[in-house]
């Protein structure tokens, strides 16, 4: 079975324009992850680990450079042509877990789909939550959770549009050790139960340890590429 | 659609008290505007309800003389019932020394066909043929301190007051205020001789006709037949067409009063919208990210702008129906008759339509910035959108201009008052902003390192980021600017009027004076010691032809543009030698006698009425002065200064030419004290009965009471533009209130007191209302100076004592509002603030 590139990244350049001229925050990265594949994106403050993972899941345009999602140069769509992208085949889960504060945990997982104008996936949502071990606190708003259960709950929305890559953003940055432990085994393991490539950004060289790539910048290039 | 209602309904879950509050400032812009409107088709309804009460009769014939037998007979001829009324203005007298100009009529007959009358007690006009009783209006009874029993002298006759009129077909409230109505029996009223001293009466025949019978056709009938008698006609239908027309200017004026309450509050509502989108970037971001379109993410907040504006508009409705009682009370004595209540739905729908759209159509400012919202957010908490210029913000600036165009355009039917109503707004907003960034840049650069650590810090609150300083400047400017000028405009406009009589000049006159009466009265007033300052003679006609054609056949071509009523009315004319002070000729020469061969008698008319009749110098006009025809030609035209307290006229004849027609005088007097006034009024009044005195004093005082009654009825919805401006502060602050809570648990952290925390807030808002009332006190002054000078053409006064008051009056209410507003923020520990606010 030929497996298929899922993210094909090349000569990615992001410069940013200041007062001071013109800032390269990620200068000429290129790799290919292939769909069901696990990666970690490595590096020290401010190697360009979060502007790379923004310009890969088409959160942001490249200076130079192309971006290849599930087959479509995202590069060249605008705003909302990516945000259908991100909509169909991308799911997010963010350091600070970006829930909508005025919604439940079940109506945070169901928007993908509501936004999409799909409706009775409501068992779907219920079965996420549960599988997440929210099953009883469908109703609570995020501020009624604990940093573990947020997270949690950002995992099943993540999950919830079935997406063919899950973008992770320092997913247990917040987390204390215990619960982020926990949080990491529910990323795995859900990414393997759905077949879902997975991208992590980190710091946590552990956590990138369980993935079989890590990719590691500095000063916005790539300086290793290793399967583990 | 399903999902941007829903997620518009679920986002306001955590602010929807808040998001209220903010429709707030909406609620009372819609309910001026319900409420004026709604209260305008109740009186629109009414007119049509009680049109022919408005007059008492289908029609109505009256003209200066007695009617003669072949004129009743014509009129008798046109079917249906007649009644004769005579009315006459002359002195009441009443106790030692009081005394009141009345308007003295008598009826013959059924009228009032038509309409309601009050009298207290009821029916006391049937004990008026008993002899000598009068039924008084109740300004009479008031300015007389008299009762019911009480006694008034009208001639030499004595009356006695059997009743009150409280409504009578035709009356009206402000002829009310000058002369009241005394009415008494026809036969009594000849008694008192009054009538036969030539004094200025007016003698009607009212007509009940037929059901079949139209009123318009007999009245064209009647014209044709009795052109000669150029009497005046009304039909009740006429009088329902003019009074509303009369209804529809003042409720089109109002309701931009309203207006102005709505679009200050739309204001508001933006600025809470564009503080709320704020606080709402990481769900946009987050939705972006999740998927969302620009535009799904723009329709959310734009359904939830429109849910604000319909929240605002359905409470602006109740408050609204509640206003259209509150209204007629305010304008009691102002309006024609009492006024029912109806819900009137197009009002209702118009108020909510202006609410609705005008709060959305400023809310898409704030919200074109959500189209720009990046999904970057959710990655870093200080990413900065793009800033470029968009191109559609001046697409809703443009049709925010044309909103208020519209609105206006349609309110006035004028596209040019429209225009001027949207510049005058335009030009007030942009001084408004302008004073705002000013004192942001002042506060910026002010060197208040001297100041003490709390005035430097409020100081600082005026220009920091997130800073409410645009908005603060807006509301409480615009209203105190609303409110300044109505207050000024008419203290400008009644210090003109009490200057009138001041110095020298006269401030009592007479009217009515016949030939062999002018002697006498100028005995009486020497021995008052008053003596007469200026007479001057009266010659009553009437114009017979201009410019080769007669004024019947000008009144009756439709085709030209000339107003019938100049062509139709007596002109009240004067002879002279030389021009008088209040007059001045800017085309011509005034000629003071004819001149020799000349083949028309050369005269002067006033520049406004040669506008209307639109005649030039040299053009042809003859006269028909009480049957002998008088050829004239335009020889000057003179601008009049008609607010002088003297007898001014269209027409000034050269001496000579009018010599041996029938003539009446008018003379001024200038009587020192009121006492003097008194005693002289009370001495005409009782030696020449006939003879009309109008003293300028009371003038004055009923003028002020008229002023004082619409100005308090405009300042009432004007002051709807303040409250309004209070509610948009209160809003203002509590949008501002987590930042200051943050602030003032970090300054409380590190030891400040809760004293140093209220006096950092009191600095602010002094310097903010006291900017913004001085910003708007000074536009109020440059509008006052405007009007007085361009519309109403007096001298404007620069009332330094209420502008200061003004001043001091809004920055006191900013402070206390500010401070309510913000109240809790300094008194609770910071811990527990933190928890509960952040």
């Amino acid at each position: 079975m030929i497996v298929q590139p899922i993210l094909n990244v090349q000569r990615l350049t992001k410069t940013y324009p200041t007062a001071a001229g013109p800032l390269t925050v990620l200068h000429e990265v290129s790799f290919t992850l292939l769909a069901g594949g696990t990666c970690a994106i490595v590096g020290p403050s401010g190697s360009g680990k979060t502007t790379l993972l923004g310009l890969c899941a088409g959160l942001d345009r490249p200076s130079s450079g192309s971006v290849e999602l599930a087959g479509r140069e995202i590069g060249s769509l605008d705003e909302d042509g990516r945000a259908r992208v991100r909509n169909e085949c991308v799911g997010f889960v963010f350091q600070n877990f970006q829930l909508i504060p005025t919604l439940t945990a079940f109506e945070n997982v169901l928007v993908p789909l509501e936004l999409r104008g799909e409706t009775g996936q409501a068992e779907e949502a219920r079965g996420l939550l549960e599988r997440v071990g929210l099953g009883e606190r469908l109703d609570h708003y995020p501020v009624k959770l604990s940093g573990g259960e947020q997270q949690r709950v950002a995992l099943a929305r993540a999950f919830i549009n079935r997406p063919r890559i899950l973008f992770c953003d320092e997913p247990t940055g917040n987390l204390d050790g215990d619960t982020a432990h926990a949080m990491v085994d529910l990323i795995f393991g859900l990414n393997r139960e759905r077949g879902t490539t997975l991208v992590l950004v980190t710091h946590d060289l552990e956590l990138a340890g369980r993935t079989s790539r890590i990719i590691r910048l500095r000063s916005g290039a790539v300086i290793s590429d290793e399967t583990t | 659609m399903n999902f941007i209602l829903k997620m518009a309904w679920r986002d306001t879950r955590a602010s929807r008290r808040r998001l209220l509050l903010y429709s707030l400032s909406i609620v009372l812009g819609v309910a001026a505007l319900i409420g004026i409107s709604s209260l305008g088709d109740s009186l629109r309804a009414a007119v049509d309800a009680q049109a022919k009460g408005l007059l008492g009769a289908d029609l109505s014939a009256s003209g200066r003389q007695k009617f003669s037998e072949t004129t009743l007979t014509r009129l008798r001829a046109a079917g249906g019932e007649m009644a004769l009324g005579v009315a006459t203005t002359t002195m009441a007298t009443f106790g030692d020394t009081g005394h009141r100009l009345v308007q003295l009529t008598a009826v013959e007959g059924g009228f009032p066909f038509y309409g309601d009358v009050e009298t207290v007690p009821a029916g006391a006009l049937t004990r008026l043929p008993e002899g000598n009783n009068a039924v008084v209006e109740e300004a009479l009874l008031t300015s007389a301190g008299l009762a019911i029993g009480g006694e008034i002298k009208l001639g030499p006759t004595r009356f006695t007051v059997v009743g009150v009129l409280k409504k009578y077909p035709g009356q009206s409230p402000f002829a009310a205020m000058f002369a009241p109505r005394v009415q008494v029996s026809m036969p009594a009223l000849q008694a008192t001789n009054l009538l036969n001293r030539g004094s200025l009466s007016t003698h009607t025949a009212y007509l009940k006709l037929p059901l079949a019978i139209d009123a318009k056709a007999v009245e064209r009938k009647l014209r044709e037949d009795l052109r000669s008698e150029r009497l005046n006609f009304a039909t009740a239908e006429e009088r329902k067409e003019q009074l509303g027309d009369a209804l529809k200017n003042v409720f089109a004026f109002t309701s931009l009063v309203g207006f102005l309450a709505l679009f200050l509050g739309a204001v508001g509502v933006a600025s809470a919208m564009h503080v709320f989108i704020r606080q709402r970037l990481a769900t946009v971001a987050i939705l972006r990210c999740l998927g969302a379109s620009a535009r799904t993410g723009f329709a959310i907040y734009l359904t939830q702008g429109l849910g604000l504006g319909l929240a605002g508009s359905s409470l602006g409705v109740g408050l609204g129906l509640a206003l259209q009682f509150a209204l007629p009370l305010l304008l009691r004595n102002l309006l024609p008759y009492q006024i029912e209540f109806v819900i009137s739905w197009p009002a209702i729908l118009k108020g909510v339509a202006a609410g609705v759209g005008v709060s959305a159509l400023f809310t898409l400012l704030p919200l074109l910035e959500v189209r720009r919202i990046s999904p970057l957010h959710v990655l870093r908490s200080g990413y900065e959108d793009e800033d470029r210029p968009d191109p559609w913000r001046w697409a809703v600036y443009a049709a925010i201009g044309a909103a208020v165009f519209g609105f206006a355009a349609l309110q006035t039917s004028s596209w040019k008052l429209g225009l001027a109503f949207s510049a005058a707004m335009g030009v007030s907003f942009a001084v408004l902003t302008g004073a705002a960034r000013g004192l942001i840049w002042l506060a910026r650069r002010a060197p208040t390192g001297r100041l003490p650590y709390t005035w430097r810090q409020g100081v600082a609150n005026v220009h920091r980021p997130n800073n409410r300083t645009l908005l603060l400047m807006m509301s409480l400017g615009l209203g105190t600017f609303m409110l300044l000028t109505l207050l000024l405009v008419r203290s400008s406009l009644l210090a003109q009027l009490r200057g009138m009589g001041a110095g020298e000049r006269p401030n009592l006159m007479f009217f009515d004076v016949q030939a062999d009466q002018l002697e006498p009265l100028k005995t009486i007033a020497l021995r008052e010691g008053v003596p007469l300052v200026k007479i001057s003679p009266i010659i009553t006609m009437r114009l017979s032809s201009l410019k080769g054609r007669t004024a019947e056949e000008l009144v009756a071509d439709k085709t030209n543009s000339l107003p019938g009523w100049a062509l139709r009315r007596e002109y009240r004319s004067t002879y002279r030698a030389a021009l008088d002070t209040a007059e001045k000729v800017i085309a011509g020469k005034f000629e003071g006698a004819v001149p020799a061969g000349a083949a028309r008698v050369p005269v002067s008319i006033e520049e406004s009425l040669a506008k209307d009749l639109q005649l030039k110098l040299g053009d042809e006009l003859d006269f028909n002065v009480q049957g002998v025809p008088v050829a004239a030609v335009i020889g000057s035209i003179r601008q009049v200064e008609w607010r002088r307290m003297q007898t001014n006229f269209f027409f000034v004849f050269p001496m000579g030419p009018l010599d041996g027609a029938p003539v009446t005088f008018a003379a001024a007097a200038k009587a020192p004290t009121p006492a003097d006034t008194a005693r002289l009024q009370r001495a005409v009044a009782r030696e020449l009965p006939n003879v009309s005195t109008i003293d300028l004093g009371f003038v004055l005082g009923m003028l002020d009471g008229i002023f004082t009654k619409i100005a308090w009825a405009v300042s009432f919805l004007a002051s709807f533009t303040v409250i309004t401006g209070l509610v948009v502060l209160v809003s203002a602050v509590l949008m501002g209130r987590h930042q200051r809570v943050r602030e003032a648990v970090l300054l409380r952290t590190l030891g400040a007191q809760r004293g140093q925390l209220r006096q950092i807030m009191f600095a602010e808002y002094t310097v903010l209302g006291l900017l913004a009332a001085a910003t708007g006190g000074g536009l109020a002054v440059a509008a006052n100076f405007l009007l007085a000078r361009f519309l109403f053409k007096v001298p404007a006064l620069p009332p330094l004592p209420l502008l200061a008051g003004a001043v001091a009056a809004v920055t006191a209410l900013t402070i206390i509002t500010g401070w309510l507003a913000n109240r809790g923020v300094s008194g609770h520990p910071p811990l527990a603030i933190l928890r509960e606010e952040t």
